[in-house]
């Protein structure tokens, strides 16, 4: 079989191609690594921590509660009509509760915040290395990945749940607004109608994956902007592959809440 | 220098070699920094300068050869040690590389987080951030964000930051690069009045012929990787040998 010279290059760079993915797998895999062996060891920056938790919290607190309070104000509209022909539509608050919690909640919240945070880590850390921030802090005899890293690993790790489980509260809030107006159900009733439905195994899991989108968020968005070349092209290039990294990253980690859930719990 | 010879070198690099894929950087360098002196390394944009100083301070591992800092080899240094090394060594970069989230004082006292420790007779932080920053006149600006500072400011503050943990051997990687002529001055300037005051061993990075003039006492000629010529300034620029000519030729 010959193959013409299009063919050939056109296989050498899809083999190029895929080499590099599974390389860059490979880095974030170490990087990650790195991570676990270094967050117990001291010196800890508890400070520096605290400062990225209140500003990932703060800063994305707006965006998050008025993401959920459309998303439940949204879903509540859109379901009704549907449930109203079956004339289930005292199924409302345990639907809508089910389905925020476990999983749009979750999910959509996780990816304003790869938007949000992700992308903001990818670029702050981007611009610190092209600039020569990183080294600089090297040379003055502190450890930057200790510093930088972890204290935002960490930081996401911790205050997605908290973001999501605010997200999800806000979310119901919107929905019972809805049903309210709409459907005449007083806002005890909606949410003695959601607390009937949600059980401690639907919330485990839901806040269990917040933990891993979470460190997807802040891994991902430090190993791109820690390892950022190609000055201020790379900086946006960081930013925007981080963006992509965790969202692709967020849907493998939920298939896979998904089918542990299922095997545990038999959803 | 006459004495050299008999002078223990403060920093001493030996047949260093560097390449990134097949690019070659450092083909063998070496160089001897001896107390209270300033060596400038000048060499072409590209020819490896930047590499061989960030080599020095751990920043960028070396393929081979050997790198002795106040007797300590540094490549084989664990990570502690190499901190604890570090504070010995004041470091300017070519950017500045203030960090532009932090205040001029911030950016002052974030080397001082871990290493209050090395410095005799430590009276607080504030005392240090202050003297600091008299040294390089600009006290009236330690409250101001780098952003709001011009690039001449910038320099003074990242070498007033330098210079916060008193090290004994100070390294500048392109100084006046980028600089209008006067504030170019005006840093070389303040350059020398901290070698006076602190007695410290400077390797200075560059390729302005005029910082070269004032402030060295000591030159190499970095080509293709490797020591091409040494000597005082009065030295090289009068070498007849046309590579060591384009250095001074303008």
């Amino acid at each position: 079989m010959i193959f013409s010279f299009y063919e050939m290059n056109k296989a050498n760079s899809i083999l190029l191609n895929t080499k590099s993915f599974f390389a860059e797998i490979g880095d974030m895999t170490l990087f990650a690594g790195r991570f676990f062996r270094e967050v117990f060891s001291p010196p800890f920056e508890f400070k520096e921590l605290l400062r990225q938790c209140y500003n990932m919290g703060n800063r994305s607190f707006l965006l998050v509660s008025v993401t959920g309070f459309i998303l439940g104000l949204v879903f509540t509209l859109q379901s009704r009509p549907t449930l109203m022909q079956f004339g289930a539509q005292s199924w409302m608050a345990s639907m809508v509760s089910l389905s925020i919690v476990r999983e749009i909640g979750p999910v959509i919240i996780a990816l304003i915040c790869a938007g949000r945070i992700g992308s903001g880590i990818g670029a702050e850390l981007g611009s610190m290395r092209v600039t020569e921030q990183i080294d600089a802090m090297e040379v003055s005899g502190t450890n930057p990945f200790k510093y930088l890293v972890i204290t935002r690993v960490v930081a996401t790790t911790l205050m997605l749940p908290l973001l999501i489980i605010m997200g999800d509260a806000i979310a119901l809030l919107g929905s019972a607004i809805v049903e309210n107006l709409k459907g005449d159900v007083s806002f005890l009733l909606y949410f003695n109608q959601v607390f009937d439905a949600l059980k401690f195994t639907d919330l485990l899991p839901a806040t269990v994956k917040s933990v891993f989108f979470g460190f997807a968020i802040g891994i991902v968005g430090c190993y791109k902007g820690y390892n950022c070349a190609k000055g201020t092209v790379g900086v946006g290039e960081a930013s925007n592959s981080a963006v992509v990294t965790i969202s692709m990253l967020l849907f493998i980690i939920d298939f896979i809440a998904v089918f542990v859930t299922d095997i545990f719990f038999e959803i | 220098m006459n004495s050299e010879k008999n002078i223990k070198p403060v920093l001493e690099l030996k047949n260093l070699k560097k390449s990134f894929g097949d690019n070659e950087v450092l083909k063998g360098f070496n160089l001897k920094l001896f107390e209270g002196e300033n060596l400038v390394i000048m060499g072409k944009s590209g020819s490896g300068k930047s590499v061989m100083v960030k080599c020095l301070v751990g920043l960028i591992q070396p393929d081979s050869g050997s790198i002795t800092i106040k007797d300590q080899d540094i490549i084989t240094m664990g990570q502690t040690e190499l901190d604890v090394l570090r504070t010995e060594i004041g470091f300017l970069f070519q950017g500045s590389a203030l960090y532009d989230s932090m205040t001029v004082r911030e950016n002052l006292e974030f080397p001082l987080r871990r290493h209050k420790d090395k410095i005799e007779n430590f009276q607080g932080t504030e005392i240090l951030v202050k003297e600091a920053l008299e040294n390089v006149g600009l006290l009236n600006a330690i409250d101001l964000m780098p952003a709001e500072l011009s690039g001449g400011m910038q320099r003074r503050v990242a070498l007033a930051r330098a210079l916060i943990l008193k090290p004994k051997i100070i390294m500048y990687d392109e100084p006046t690069t980028g600089l209008d002529p006067i504030t170019a001055k005006e840093i070389i300037e303040l350059m020398r009045n901290i070698q006076e005051k602190y007695q410290t061993s400077s390797l200075i990075i560059t390729h302005d012929v005029d910082c070269a003039r004032v402030i060295s006492n000591r030159m190499i000629l970095l080509v293709d990787g490797i020591n091409y010529a040494e000597g005082t300034f009065e030295e090289l620029s009068n070498s007849s040998d046309p590579q060591v000519q384009a250095f001074f030729k303008n």
